[in-house]
C-alpha cells in the first residue's frame, strides 16, 4: 500500500469518525432535552401537585410486623411460640460515625463482641435506612438508663419486637425447623410468587421443617402505621393504622411427649425413627437423631455455634429421616413375601429346605443364608420369622427385578412420600430400565438375588420404610404421611383440618395380609428375630428386624466389638401395634448400631409401649445373650467378597462400583 | 520558582475540563453538605476522596500516549483476571459478590473494566486501522462481552450496562456499520412483545413499578415516588439551600449518592437543573471536541468512548433520579458521594487531558 493512499484513507476516515461523532452529540443534546421536558414537567407543569405531595409528606409509613402463628403438638404442647422483648436499635442513615456510637452506647448498656458482630453483618445485609439491633432482651434497669439519655443518641431507638422461641429446645427440632432474616435468595422467592411486599429485608421467614413449609399461614399480613414526624424525624403522632394480621395456629398429628421419648431411647446412637398412625397418614413422631437448638438461629446464629453444627461428623444439621437413605435389609422381606403371594410365585405352604446358602440355576454363584448351616425345612412363615435369606434370594429370582420394582414401588419404597417437609429425597428402587440409564448396563440375575434381602442397589429412607409399614398396617389403603393436622386461623379461631384422603389402595387378598401380618407377630414372640424385644406385651407386635451392611469385610469373621464404631452396621425394625388394629406404625433406623434386633427392635418397643399405654416397659434393659434365643447374628461374609462401598447417607447419591452383598442376616 | 512549579504540574492539564470539573465538584460538595444534614464530616472525607482521585488525575493526563496504547491491553487481562478471582473468592456485600479484599482495601475490580474495557478496544481497533473487517467488529465485541457476562453475574446490572455501553461505543466510533446498528435497533423493537412473554412475573412487576410506582410504594416504587415529589416540590427556583424538606425530613432514601440529584432539584430547583445540565454538556462537549481532534485512531476512539459514557452516567441518574428510568445504581458523576466513581470519573478526564496535550507531541 503506498503511502499516498493511506494518507487518503486517513482523511476519511477522520472525515467518518467527526462525523460519527457529531451524530453521537447530536442524540446526546436530544436525550438531554428530553430530561429537561421531564424537570420542566415535573417541576413547571405538576408542581402544585407534587408541593402539596412535600407538604403532606411529614407522614411516613411504617410496617407492622405481625404476630407470627404458633406451632402446637396434637395435645396442645406448644413447640414454637413469640415472646416481646425490648431491643436496642440504630439506623445507620440517621448516624455519623457508626463505631463511635457503639462505643459510646456500651457505656449505658452491655454490648458484647458478639452482638457487635451480628449488628455487622447485619448493617451488610439490610438497607441503611431500616433500624438495626445492636442488643436484644434489654433488661428493665437498661432500659431505665438508656432511655434517661437517650437524647444524647440521635438515630438510636428503643423497640418492642417479637421473638420466635421454641421451648422445647432440640425436641422435633428437624420437624419444626427455625426461621431467620430474609436472605437474597428468600427475597428473589418472594418475589416469584408474588407475595414480596408482605415483609421487608429486615424480617424473619421460615428457613426450614414446618416453618418453612407453612411459611404462608405462619407468617399473617402485614400491617402498615402511618406516623407523623417532626423536623427531626422523629414521630409524633399516629395518624392512621392498618393493623397486621396474625399468623395462623399449625396444630400436628405429631405427639411432642412420644417424640421426647423416641429421641430419648436412641441414647447417643444417631439415626432416625418415623412413627405414623396408620388410618390417617398422621406423623406421631418423626426423629433424626442428632438435632440441634432452633433456638440458636432466632437471633441470627453465631459463627462458632454454626460451624459446630455444620462441621460436626454427625451431621445434626441433616434431617436424616428425609434425606438419609440406607438399604432396607430385612425389613424388605414382608414386602417381599407378599409380592410373591399376590404374583402366584409363592403359596403359604411351599417350603424350601434350606442348607444355607443359594445358588443360581443350582450350580452358579453362591449366595449364603446369615445362618451357617441354614434353616432347615422353611416356608413362608417361618422365612418371615427367622428372617431366613435363602427362601427370599430363590422368591427373588423367580419374581425377576422388573416385578419386584413394580410391586412394592406401589408401597412408596423408592419415590418421595409427599410429606409437609421440604427436602424429601427420593431414594431409589431399582429396575432394569434404572440401572440401564445409570450405568449403561444390563440388568444380571445375580442383581437380583440381594435385591430380596433388601441390599444391592435398594435405598430407602426411614420415612419410606414407616410409610410402607403403615400401608402394610392399613392393608394396602395408601395414605400421605402429614404433619399438621389442623390449621387454626388466627382471627375467627375457625380450624381447618386437613382431611386425611386416602391417595391409593393396593388390592391385596386378606389372606395373604394374614399370613404375613402373623409371621410379624411371631417376629416378637419366642422363636423370632426380635422375641426379646416383645417379651411381656399386652398387645400383638408386629415387627421385623433388619440389619444393613455399611462396608463389607473380606475373609474375616464380623466381629462387632473390633470394629470401628462407623463401620457397624446399620439396625433396623418395622413394627405396628396392635396387630390387628393398627393405632402405630413405625420404623427406626440406628446408624451403626449393629443387629436390628438387639439394638433397634427394642427401641420400637419402649415408644410403642409410652404411646399406647404411656408407660415404658418394664423388663431389665440390658443386651440379652444370644444364647438359647434365635437371635439375629451379624451378617457371615463369604471369602471371595469385594469391598464394599457405604452409600453416602448424606447426598443421596447412589454407590458407584456395582456393589453386590452376597449374605445378609 | 513555584511559578515553575505550577507550569511543571499544570503542563498536561486543560485548563476548560479543569475549570468545569472544580465547579460540578464545588456543586457537588455543596448538596452533599445539605443532603448529610450538615455534616462536615462527609465534607471533608469527600475532600479526601477528591484529593486521590486529583492525583490519579495528574498522573493519567500525564502518560504519554504511546505509552498508553501499549498499557491497554495489560491494564485489561489484568482486570479480567481480577474479575475472575472476585467470581471465585469476591466478598459478599449486600448478596452481591462484586468486592476483592485486598488486605489494605477493599477493591470492585468491575469498576477498572469501566475504563479497561474502551482502553483495550480503542488500542485493538487502533492495530486493523487499515483494514477493519467484520471479524474485527465480532473479536471486538467478545472483548467487552465477555467481562459484561461476567460483571452481570455478580450481579450487578447497573455497570454491566455500563461497559456494554462503553464498549458499544468504541464499535460504533470505529465505524460499525449503519445497516447493523438499524438491523439491531428493528430486531430489538420487533421482539418486545415476545420478550414480555418469557418475564417473569416480578421481572414484569418491576417494569410496571416504573410505569406507575404507586403500585408499590414501599418497595421499588419508593424510591421513584419520593424523589419525583423532591424534584416536582423544588419548582423554578426550588426551596433554597438546605430548606429541602424530602431531604431533611428524611424521606429520601440513598439521598447522599445514588439520589443525591433529588436533593439538589429540591433545592435549586428547575434553574439549578438546567445550570448543572448546561455545566454537564460543556464537559461533555468539551470531550468531544478533544475526540475530534485527537491525533490517532487510538486515541480518538478513548477520547469518543469516555466522553460517551460521562453523558450516560449523567443521563442515567437524572432520568432515574426523575422517573423515566429503572432504578439501577449509577452515581452521578462529581456529584455523588463516594470514592471509587470519583476516581473512575477523574481518571478518565485525566485522560481525556493526556490525549488533548500531547497531541503535537505525537502530529510532529
Amino acid at each position: 500500500m503506498s503511502r499516498h493512499v493511506e494518507l487518503r484513507d486517513h482523511q476519511r476516515e477522520l472525515y467518518y469518525f467527526q462525523m460519527r461523532l457529531a451524530v453521537a452529540g447530536a442524540i446526546a443534546l436530544a436525550l438531554f432535552l428530553l430530561l429537561f421536558a421531564r424537570f420542566t414537567y415535573l417541576q413547571v407543569v405538576q408542581h402544585d401537585y407534587y408541593r402539596l405531595l412535600a407538604e403532606q409528606n411529614r407522614v411516613q409509613i411504617v410496617p407492622l410486623v405481625p404476630n407470627r402463628g404458633l406451632i402446637v403438638d396434637r395435645n396442645g404442647v406448644v413447640l414454637a411460640n413469640n415472646f416481646a422483648a425490648y431491643t436496642l436499635e440504630i439506623v445507620p442513615a440517621q448516624v455519623g460515625n457508626i463505631d463511635a456510637v457503639i462505643e459510646r452506647l456500651s457505656e449505658v448498656v452491655t454490648i458484647t463482641s458478639k452482638d457487635r458482630r451480628r449488628f455487622q453483618r447485619l448493617l451488610e445485609e439490610v438497607p441503611d435506612f431500616s433500624s438495626i439491633p445492636i442488643r436484644t432482651r434489654l433488661s428493665d434497669e437498661e432500659i431505665a438508663r438508656f432511655a434517661a439519655r437517650q437524647f444524647q443518641h440521635p438515630g438510636v431507638e428503643i423497640n418492642a419486637r417479637l421473638f420466635r422461641h421454641y421451648p422445647l429446645g432440640d425436641i422435633a427440632s428437624h420437624v419444626v425447623g427455625y426461621i431467620g432474616r430474609v436472605s437474597e435468595a428468600d427475597y428473589r422467592a418472594l418475589e416469584v410468587r408474588g407475595t414480596v411486599s408482605n415483609y421487608s429485608k429486615s424480617d424473619y421467614i421460615g428457613k426450614v421443617g414446618l416453618e418453612q413449609r407453612y411459611e404462608r399461614q405462619l407468617r399473617g399480613i402485614t400491617g402498615f402505621e402511618h406516623v407523623e414526624t417532626d423536623a427531626n424525624g422523629r414521630a409524633v403522632r399516629t395518624l392512621r393504622s392498618l393493623l397486621p394480621v396474625s399468623g395462623n395456629d399449625l396444630l400436628l398429628a405429631l405427639d411432642a411427649r412420644l417424640q421426647q421419648v423416641a429421641e430419648q431411647v436412641f441414647g447417643d446412637f444417631r439415626g432416625s425413627m418415623v412413627a405414623i398412625e396408620p388410618s390417617t397418614g398422621g406423623v406421631l413422631a418423626l426423629v433424626s437423631q442428632p438435632g440441634f437448638d432452633p433456638n440458636l438461629f432466632v437471633e441470627g446464629i453465631d459463627p462458632q455455634n454454626w460451624d459446630a453444627l455444620n462441621n460436626s461428623p454427625d451431621h445434626p444439621m441433616n434431617n436424616r429421616a428425609l434425606q438419609g437413605v440406607y438399604p432396607p435389609g430385612s425389613t424388605f422381606k414382608p414386602f417381599m413375601a407378599l409380592a410373591g403371594l399376590e404374583l402366584g410365585k409363592r403359596t403359604p405352604g411351599f417350603s424350601i429346605n434350606d442348607r444355607g446358602y443359594f445358588q443360581i440355576g443350582g450350580s452358579g454363584r453362591v449366595f449364603r443364608d446369615w445362618k451357617r448351616g441354614g434353616h432347615g425345612v422353611v416356608n413362608m412363615h417361618k422365612a418371615i420369622v427367622v428372617s431366613c435369606d435363602t427362601y427370599f434370594y430363590g422368591l427373588a429370582q423367580d419374581l425377576g427385578i422388573d416385578a419386584i420394582h413394580d410391586f412394592i414401588g406401589q408401597f412408596g419404597l423408592g419415590s418421595r412420600t409427599g410429606i409437609d417437609i421440604e427436602g424429601e429425597v427420593a431414594g431409589l428402587l431399582p429396575s432394569q430400565e434404572w440401572k440401564q440409564r445409570r450405568f449403561g448396563q444390563r440388568w444380571f440375575v445375580g442383581d437380583t438375588i440381594s435385591i430380596g434381602i433388601g441390599q444391592g442397589y435398594n435405598l430407602t429412607t426411614p420415612l419410606q420404610l414407616a410409610n410402607a409399614t403403615a400401608i402394610l398396617a392399613n392393608n394396602g389403603r395408601i395414605f400421605r404421611p402429614h404433619v399438621v393436622q389442623q390449621i387454626q386461623d388466627s382471627q375467627t379461631r375457625e380450624l381447618t383440618t386437613i382431611e386425611p384422603q386416602p391417595i391409593g389402595h393396593i388390592g391385596l387378598k386378606p389372606e395373604h395380609l394374614e399370613l404375613v401380618r402373623d409371621a410379624m407377630v411371631d417376629v416378637t414372640r419366642p422363636g423370632g428375630t426380635a422375641a426379646w424385644a416383645g417379651m411381656g406385651a399386652k398387645y400383638a407386635l408386629a415387627g421385623k428386624t433388619g440389619t444393613s451392611q455399611v462396608i463389607g469385610l473380606r475373609g474375616q469373621e464380623y466381629d462387632e466389638e473390633s470394629i470401628q464404631e462407623r463401620h457397624r452396621d446399620h439396625a433396623l425394625f418395622i413394627a405396628f401395634a396392635p396387630a390387628d388394629a393398627p393405632k402405630i406404625a413405625l420404623a427406626i433406623l440406628v446408624e451403626n448400631g449393629g443387629s436390628g434386633s438387639a439394638t433397634a427392635a427394642p427401641m420400637a418397643r419402649k415408644v410403642i409401649d409410652f404411646y399406647l399405654y404411656g408407660t415404658l416397659p418394664t423388663q431389665t434393659q440390658t443386651v440379652p445373650s444370644p444364647a438359647g434365643e434365635p437371635m439375629e447374628v451379624p451378617a457371615e461374609p463369604v471369602p471371595d467378597l469385594e469391598p464394599m462401598v457405604a452409600p453416602d447417607l448424606y447426598s443421596g447419591s447412589l454407590p458407584d462400583n456395582q456393589a453386590e452383598i452376597v449374605t445378609g442376616d | 520558582m513555584i511559578n515553575r512549579l505550577f507550569a511543571y504540574l499544570g503542563k498536561h492539564l486543560d485548563r476548560q475540563l479543569l475549570v468545569l470539573v472544580s465547579a460540578l465538584f464545588a456543586i457537588g460538595l455543596m448538596t452533599l453538605y445539605s443532603a448529610s444534614n450538615a455534616s462536615i464530616e462527609r465534607v471533608g472525607a469527600q475532600t479526601a476522596n477528591l484529593l486521590v482521585a486529583l492525583t490519579m488525575m495528574w498522573i493519567a493526563a500525564n502518560v504519554p500516549l504511546h505509552y498508553l496504547s501499549r498499557l491497554a491491553f495489560p491494564v485489561y487481562l489484568t482486570g479480567m483476571v481480577l474479575l475472575i478471582l472476585v467470581a471465585l473468592f469476591g466478598e459478599v456485600v449486600n448478596g452481591a459478590r462484586r468486592w476483592l479484599d485486598l488486605g489494605l482495601f477493599r477493591f470492585q475490580p468491575s469498576e477498572l473494566m469501566k475504563i479497561a474495557v474502551p482502553l483495550v478496544l480503542a488500542w485493538y481497533f487502533d492495530r486493523y486501522e487499515a483494514v477493519l473487517k467484520v471479524k474485527n467488529f465480532v473479536i471486538g465485541g467478545l472483548l467487552f462481552l465477555i467481562p459484561v457476562l461476567l460483571v452481570a453475574r455478580q450481579p450487578d446490572l447497573g455497570t454491566a450496562l455500563l461497559i456494554t455501553a462503553s464498549g458499544f461505543y468504541v464499535l460504533y466510533l470505529a465505524g460499525l456499520s449503519w445497516k447493523f446498528l438499524v438491523g439491531v435497533f428493528l430486531i430489538g423493537s420487533a421482539s418486545m412483545p415476545f420478550l414480555w412473554s418469557m418475564l417473569h412475573d416480578y421481572q414484569r412487576r418491576r417494569v410496571l413499578t416504573l410505569l406507575d410506582p404507586t403500585q408499590d410504594p414501599l418497595g421499588a416504587g419508593y424510591h421513584t415516588i419520593q424523589s419525583t415529589i423532591a424534584l416536582g416540590s423544588g419548582g423554578l427556583f426550588g426551596k433554597g439551600w438546605l430548606n429541602g424538606t424530602q431531604s431533611h425530613l428524611d424521606f429520601l432514601p440513598e439521598r447522599q449518592t445514588d439520589f443525591i440529584f433529588a436533593v439538589f432539584a429540591e433545592e435549586f430547583g428547575l434553574f439549578g437543573n438546567l445550570g448543572l445540565m448546561i455545566l454537564f454538556g460543556l464537559l461533555i462537549a468539551r470531550g468531544l471536541v478533544i475526540a475530534a481532534n485527537a491525533p490517532t485512531l487510538f486515541t480518538r476512539l478513548l477520547a469518543g468512548a469516555l466522553t460517551l459514557i460521562l453523558f450516560t452516567y449523567v443521563f442515567v441518574n437524572m432520568g432515574m433520579v426523575s422517573g423515566i428510568l429503572p432504578i439501577v445504581g449509577v452515581p452521578l458523576p462529581l456529584i455523588s458521594y463516594g470514592g471509587t466513581s470519583l476516581v473512575t470519573i477523574l481518571f478518565s478526564v485525566g485522560l481525556l487531558m493526556s490525549i488533548h496535550t500531547h497531541r503535537r507531541l505525537v502530529k510532529t
